[in-house]
């Protein structure tokens, strides 16, 4: 596969580790009232869905950037990629 | 008809005319006691042990395409029970002497072929480990023989102990492990469940649950809707899919395994050879051909099929390993898709909805625990409590910290 | 001997003889043969023997989709067993054998299965050796493994080198027949990057096999013009005896280039075989067809092939099976073969064609409305057997028949992605379907167009689209454009022993056997008869079992559907897909700074992940690793000793929230310590458990080294890289990983300071007040090399760890051992490293193994409840925090001299030994010289109120039991004076 990384433009997935889905951004607030339930739910239930996919990679032998890539998960057609940290900063993560 | 030799000759003598087909092909029942959804090697054998062990015949077994198209027919067809932890050790050894006695329970040859696994040892941690994990397949009555490098060399002599880069230092070996006729795992369970006179549905696929109240009635498929007393998901690498028409979400992910096999070639590996540091494994089938592979492609996927980096990667470790493989010939590379869970270890158990049932969560080890599968899941579904060698098997072991984690990789399904 | 069946003409080289031999007997060949069509020059038909029940068997095509001559090629450890003998190129001094025959391949033992045939039926191993049960193993399948199988390996390594390499283009022609051929042309004039790739030795493709005539000349010479042009061309790399083998995802090609598999002896360091990536948006599949067979009864023996091949071995390779052939056809194609030969000099017996209004020829008879209904001839047809039309009979006495059922399109590739073909009636074949790998189109015969011009035409225009070419096309070369219909004529009526999968020995009888058991889907036929399961992947089978099925369900073909392709399109040596990396190239081999100093002192090495450590340092007179190790461990705790700990992972961590950062890292506090000190950590996986420890030191109010352990260290980064990027985007903190950067040196044991404090330079001051336990900062050594010291201790002596810049590590280890002499130093490698640090009752990784929590590791109350850390949540799950939960312990035999063996399982004193009463195990063990006992460290049920308790450790896997004490895990030093002093 080819992951066009918005910074180095396209390169080949081999350079990149695999995590999962990006839901993993949104981390629960530990001092929430459910956040036991939260944190259950974040760490292991997925919507492992057959269609589009948004994931994250990791250019370990590349720049080290984590990557946000939307992936068709039954064509593996890329459709999307955006820094990792960007959209944390959507999500509504900052420190 | 009961197969036999016998009935072979007398069938060869004359024409072959009495041949009857394996298993019916009915047209769905409005009404089940118990519907089984997914026509692989665990939903057949859940049939099958339904009918035969818990008395349970008003029962159909429902499949999206074509019996045994699933990962009981795309898998590596290795059988063991080399597991460590306490969660897993009795069911897979309970898998394993289902296994020893499947030819006989099915009246089918899956020429269940007990030549042994062994699993290279390349550093003192690593045998460190190996001596706990053939503890506890010792102590839980399975069988494990710890081998040093001179004992592995003199039974595959033709492994690099010369120049690698990983040096072997032993193996953990399992003698009673070894393979299985794939495809026929999935005919002989649906033989002898159709035989017993579950209905066996082709070409039926699920396209919704009816839940009403917090109670499963039935499932809307494309040929109509079918009632049932209880319903119960096999559907491994389509867990999410399927469960998500209930409107569950999964401590599961989907993943690509590659398997290949070469060419034929005449008999050179007596058992299965696994090479953890290579990310490669690898027998040989009677037909002749090398069955191989290693590791997941890593990235979440329903396709089937996968790409070159795990193709090369398996190769390499199969050239480093044993470097007389170098000239013969991959054939075919293809792929199945896992049902990845949060630990590496399955789930059999009930949903919070009533009547509905799940079987999934099998990684790549799904093909050997076919028979405990089905046993296990009969049994819940028979009874509503777990079998004794699947009570760890729990849906909501994660949320009580109960995890049962082989590897110690954690909730990153692809490291398992 | 003589080429008996030599004809005139062809593309051959017929001024240099080749020699070669076949089954140990001298033939000659000359360059442009294959080894099948020089055998068949040579009079031999006979080439091999099928899977099953060891018929004889010749060649049935001219090419890759060989099912019946495979050999095995060359000796010794470059045997190469199933080799189609239609694709080797010929060499010099080829030697290749018959395989799968025993004692030859005249006269076979196992044919024996072929007078069985009606007891080895499909399947009929699933019906029956299942009594007594234990005869499986013992018997039935040592029996059946046996006579399963083709050719052998030689069991020698393979001595050859193999090679990988990326290439990139703006198309990739796949194949180079007419279309591919035009299309090259066209992209290659327009300028654009083209990559032709095709598996043959010579490109053309059918072109080369054929008569007629381009623009008024042979097809071949307008083959020689196009490809001499297009060598010409900087832009277009040709790339013959290369198989494009799979498409795989975003454009990336799969293809192997024989580069030595044409040459009698490779050049040293020449690769046998190259596998190419080729990346390329757009690519244009140019793969023509691939005839059928139509199925009769005794259609197997050697002389019979495919019309198309038949005419492929006169036309190009000059030979022919036998002087006297037949056609057996239901098209136009097959008149082709018969008049090709006739013009050679071949005399056609007759044409027999099952249409009764089939055309007529002058020069031989049409038998029209016929059929082949029987063949003759043990070891090579010797009469065929025609069912005329008015329902006579009649014997043609042939050596030789070509068979044409008409052509399907090698759709192959269109298919890698899991897209579907589709059926076109006028064809009667599947074609390429609607969704197709992106970026692919196809061209000419595999795209269903079956004329000349038409492929030469579609390349041309396949290419311009590709590529989006404005302007007009090159003039397309005058050709062949009789429009092609198939009728579909799969097998003869009344058939019951005729072949459609010749390897596998599949017949129409089996696939109706299969109708009649339910295996009715493809996949089930497949499976349950072996259909196309054999080295050619039913190229030349699928088509014929698929119908014969459709056919008995009462369905039409595509309903009863197709297979799906999978790569490679044709097999490929394991070793072309390793290249390079095997033996000691399998793995990067990654060396600490100290390493070569370490080798001059005769060190044993061991593997350690990647990197290659000092296990120990043997001295003359010690025999036995332990005395080294014993001596190392003894030597440091009385003196001082020495340890290369570069491998530990070292990442730099920079900002003004760093110290924030580093906090929600790891689960203890890390907000608030001082510039100048150093903390032990643990950092948990989101799940709650342990992921690693490791130490952070504070060079500055902004600046952390943090280490991991050498074997986490890239999973550590990753994750810390995780929670920088994705949890806390606006936090001002930096990671880079600085483990290679940095030499680090543990320097342990009483006279460590008085060591180092000849190294480092005297403005610094190292003492007990000056830099206590946990102490880290910036020095110099050696006067003014920048360095850093930390006070840590993982021996549990007083230690320090030294790093310089990697550049200067082995001077400093040299450095160190020469100062060290007056306290007698010693190096010591990790085997000491591992006996102190259990000793210490340090954890490492068999403890930190991935299922052990901060409770398991006796570190509960570290994990921080007032921040949020990774981990800290989860960590509280009730199922991790049981009252019996394990605990870390130490173990002690209670008889002194007996072993604790690592992996172990602790049991209660007394009662069973059984998994139900497993009260924990043993992670670590060693003899420890500091107690001169056995010790080991393990987890146990509640362990941390079970001291003084004695155990059975039991190891049945070993055949060990040993009556243990639980102690403490920290057997030396318990209250920590000695790194303190």
């Amino acid at each position: 596969m080819i992951i066009q990384h918005p910074l180095l433009g396209p390169r080949d997935s081999s350079e990149f580790v695999y995590l999962g889905d990006a839901s993993l951004i949104d981390r629960p607030d530990w001092q929430a009232e459910n956040a036991a339930e939260a944190f259950h739910d974040y760490a292991y239930l997925r919507d492992n869905p057959a269609g589009e996919h948004r994931e994250l990679w990791f250019h370990e032998g590349g720049d080290r950037s984590w990557l946000v890539v939307t992936r068709n998960t039954v064509t593996h057609e890329i459709s999307r990629v955006e820094l990792a940290r960007d959209v944390a900063r959507t999500r509504g993560r900052s420190k | 008809m009961r197969y036999s030799g016998f009935q072979v000759i007398k069938e060869a003598l004359t024409g072959h005319k009495g041949w009857k087909p394996a298993w019916r092909d009915p047209e769905p029942k409005p009404q089940y006691d118990i519907l089984i959804i997914g026509g692989g090697g665990h939903g057949l054998a859940t049939a099958h042990y339904l009918a035969k062990v818990y008395g349970h015949r008003n029962v159909a077994v429902i499949e999206k395409g074509w019996i045994g198209g699933g990962n009981v027919g795309r898998n590596t067809t290795i059988i063991r029970s080399n597991y460590l932890l306490d969660g897993n050790e009795p069911f897979y050894e309970f898998s394993l002497k289902l296994w020893e006695g499947l030819e006989q329970d099915l009246n089918y040859n899956a020429m269940v072929s007990q030549r042994g696994i062994i699993n290279l040892i390349h550093s003192d941690a690593q045998r460190d480990a190996f001596t706990r994990r053939g503890n506890a397949m010792i102590l839980n009555g399975a069988d494990a023989e710890l081998l040093d490098a001179d004992q592995v060399r003199r039974e595959y002599p033709f492994l690099n102990f010369n120049n690698a880069r990983f040096p072997i230092k032993g193996g953990l070996a399992q003698r009673r492990g070894g393979t299985v006729r794939h495809d026929a795992v999935a005919w002989g369970y649906a033989r002898s469940a159709d035989k017993n006179g579950v209905d066996i549905i082709q070409n039926c696929e699920v396209t919704g649950f009816r839940i009403e109240n917090g109670r499963c009635l039935g499932v809307e498929t494309s040929k109509g809707f079918i009632g049932a007393g209880k319903v119960g998901c096999a559907v491994a690498g389509n867990s999410g899919r399927l469960m998500g028409m209930a409107g569950m979400r999964l401590p599961i992910e989907s993943h690509v395994l590659q398997a290949f096999v070469s060419e034929g070639l005449k008999p050179l590996l007596p058992g299965v050879i696994t090479f953890g540091a290579g990310h490669f494994y690898v027998s040989q089938s009677d037909k002749g051909g090398l069955v191989f592979g290693g590791d997941l492609d890593g990235y979440n996927s329903y396709a089937q099929r996968g790409n070159l980096p795990v193709v090369e990667d398996v190769c390499e470790g199969g050239m480093a390993l044993m470097p007389m493989i170098g000239r013969a010939r991959l054939l075919r590379m293809w792929g199945g898709i896992m049902d990845m869970s949060m630990d590496g270890s399955p789930i059999i158990d009930r949903t919070h909805i009533d009547g509905l049932y799940f079987n999934g969560g099998w990684c790549y080890g799904g093909f050997k625990a076919t028979p405990a599968s089905g046993h296990c899941f009969a049994h819940l579904l028979a009874k509503d409590e777990p079998h004794p060698t699947a009570t760890a098997y729990r849906l909501d072991r994660f949320r009580a910290g109960r995890m049962i984690d082989e590897k110690g990789m954690g909730n990153q399904p692809n490291l398992h | 001997m003589t080429q008996v069946n030599r004809l005139g003409g062809g593309q051959i080289d017929r001024t240099k003889t080749l020699n070669f031999k076949f089954d140990n007997r001298n033939y000659t060949a000359h360059p442009g043969d294959t080894l099948a069509s020089a055998l068949l020059a040579n009079g031999v038909r006979l080439m091999g023997r099928s899977f099953k029940y060891h018929r004889p068997r010749g060649v049935l095509s001219a090419g890759s989709e060989e099912p019946n001559a495979l050999v095995e090629l060359r000796k010794g450890s470059r045997k190469e067993p199933n080799t189609r003998a239609t694709t080797i190129e010929m060499f010099d001094g080829l030697e290749a054998n018959s395989q799968n025959r025993w004692p030859s391949l005249k006269f076979d033992a196992l044919a024996i299965n072929d007078q069985l045939s009606r007891f080895l039926t499909a399947g009929f191993y699933y019906k029956t050796f299942m009594w007594p049960a234990v005869f499986w193993e013992k018997f039935y399948e040592p029996l059946i493994r046996r006579a399963a199988g083709l050719g052998t390996l030689s069991m020698q390594d393979d001595p050859d080198e193999y090679d990988k390499g990326f290439r990139h283009c703006d198309l990739l022609i796949i194949g180079a027949g007419p279309a591919g051929l035009m299309a090259a042309l066209t992209a290659g004039r327009a300028g654009s990057e083209v990559i032709l790739a095709d598996e043959d030795f010579a490109l053309g493709g059918r072109l080369n096999s054929e008569s007629f005539l381009l623009n008024d000349d042979q097809a071949e010479i307008w083959v020689a013009q196009t490809v001499a042009e297009l060598s010409a061309m900087p832009n277009v790399r040709l790339m013959p005896r290369t198989t494009t083998i799979g498409a795989f995802d975003h454009g990336i090609y799969g293809a192997v280039e024989q580069t030595g598999d044409h040459l009698a002896n490779l050049p040293t360091g020449k690769p046998r075989q190259i596998l190419w990536r080729i990346y390329s948006k757009r690519a244009l599949l140019c793969t023509g067809a691939t005839e059928r067979p139509i199925a009769f009864e005794n259609n197997d023996r050697p002389g019979i092939m495919l019309a198309g091949a038949l005419r492929s071995y006169a036309n190009r390779f000059a030979a022919t099976p036998a002087r006297r052939v037949a056609i057996f056809t239901n098209n136009d194609d097959g008149h082709r073969t018969a008049a090709d030969l006739h013009a050679k000099g071949v005399k056609i017996a007759a044409v027999v064609d099952v249409r009764v209004d089939a055309p007529t020829s002058g020069d031989y008879e049409v038998l029209r409305g016929a059929q082949v209904i029987d063949t003759k001839g043990r070891l090579g047809l010797a009469f065929v057997e025609v069912g005329l039309a008015d329902g006579s009979n009649r014997t043609l006495d042939v050596g030789a028949l070509g068979v044409s059922g008409g052509w399907n399109p090698n759709v192959h590739l269109t298919c890698h992605q899991r897209g579907r073909p589709t059926w076109d009636e006028g064809l009667s074949a599947f074609v390429p379907g609607e969704t197709l790998p992106p970026g692919l189109a196809v061209a000419g015969a595999a795209n269903g167009i079956m004329t000349t011009y038409g492929a030469l035409q579609s390349g041309a225009q396949g290419a311009a689209q590709a590529l989006e070419l404005k302007g007009d096309l090159p003039t397309l070369p005058e050709a062949e454009d009789m429009p092609v219909r198939q009728t579909p004529f799969w097998y003869v009526q009344g058939c019951s022993r005729a072949w459609l999968d010749q390897q596998n020995d599949v017949t129409v009888k089996d696939v109706k056997l299969s109708h009649q058991e339910g295996f009715r889907s493809v996949e089930h036929l497949k499976r349950y008869t072996t259909l196309g399961m054999a080295t050619d992947q039913g190229k030349t089978s699928n088509m014929g079992g698929l119908a014969i099925m459709a056919e008995l369900a009462g369905k039409s073909i595509p309903e009863t559907g197709t297979t799906i392709f999978r790569p490679p399109y044709t097999p490929v040596p394991i070793a072309t897909f390793a290249g390079r990396l095997k033996g000691q190239e399998f793995h990067p081999t990654r060396l600490p700074p100290s390493h070569y100093w370490a080798k001059e002192r005769g060190a044993v090495f061991v593997e350690v992940g990647n990197w290659l450590r000092a296990q120990w340092f043997p001295l003359p007179g010690e025999t036995h690793w332990r005395q080294s190790v014993d001596r190392e461990v003894r030597q440091t705790r009385a003196s001082v000793g020495v340890c290369d700990c570069t491998t530990l992972g070292k990442i730099d961590v920079q900002g003004t929230d760093a110290a924030d950062f580093l906090n929600r890292i790891y689960c203890n506090g890390f907000a608030k310590f001082a510039v100048g000190k150093t903390r032990y950590g643990l950092m948990l996986r989101e799940d709650g458990i342990a992921m690693d420890d490791g130490t952070a030191a504070r060079l500055a109010e902004d600046h952390f080294i943090v280490t991991t352990t050498t074997a986490n260290a890239v999973k550590v980064y990753q994750h810390m890289e995780f929670v920088r990027q994705c949890l806390l985007p606006d936090m001002d903190v930096q990671l880079i990983s600085t483990t290679e950067a940095w030499a680090q040196y543990a320097v342990a044991g009483p006279n460590s300071r008085k060591l180092l404090q000849k190294i480092v330079d005297p403005e610094f001051d190292i003492s007990n007040e000056g830099f206590p336990f946990m102490g880290c900062g910036n020095v110099t050594v050696c006067g003014g090399l920048r360095a850093r010291l930390f006070r840590i201790s993982f021996s549990g002596e007083l230690a320090f760890e030294i790093a310089v810049p990697s550049r200067y590590g082995d001077a400093l280890m040299r450095r160190l051992m020469r100062e060290g002499e007056e306290f007698n130093v010693v190096p010591y490698g990790t085997e000491a490293l591992s006996v102190m640090r259990i000793e210490k009752g340090h954890a490492a990784g068999n403890e930190l193994n991935g299922t052990t929590s901060a409770l398991n590791l006796g570190m509960a109350r570290m994990v921080s409840k007032k921040k949020d850390s990774i981990g800290a949540t989860l960590s509280e799950r009730e199922g991790l925090n049981q009252p019996d939960a394990l605990m870390m312990v130490g173990v002690k035999p209670v008889n002194s001299g007996d072993k604790v063996t690592a992996g172990g399982h602790l049991m209660n004193a007394s009662g069973p030994v059984d998994a139900a009463n497993d009260q924990g195990y043993i992670t670590s063990a060693a003899f420890s010289p500091s107690l001169d006992s056995h010790i080991g460290l393990g987890f146990l049920k509640n362990g941390g109120e079970r001291q003084g308790e004695k155990m059975r450790l039991v190891s049945p896997l070993t055949e060990l039991t040993v009556e243990v004490e639980i102690v403490s895990a920290h057997f030396v030093d318990p209250q920590g004076e000695r790194l303190r002093a």
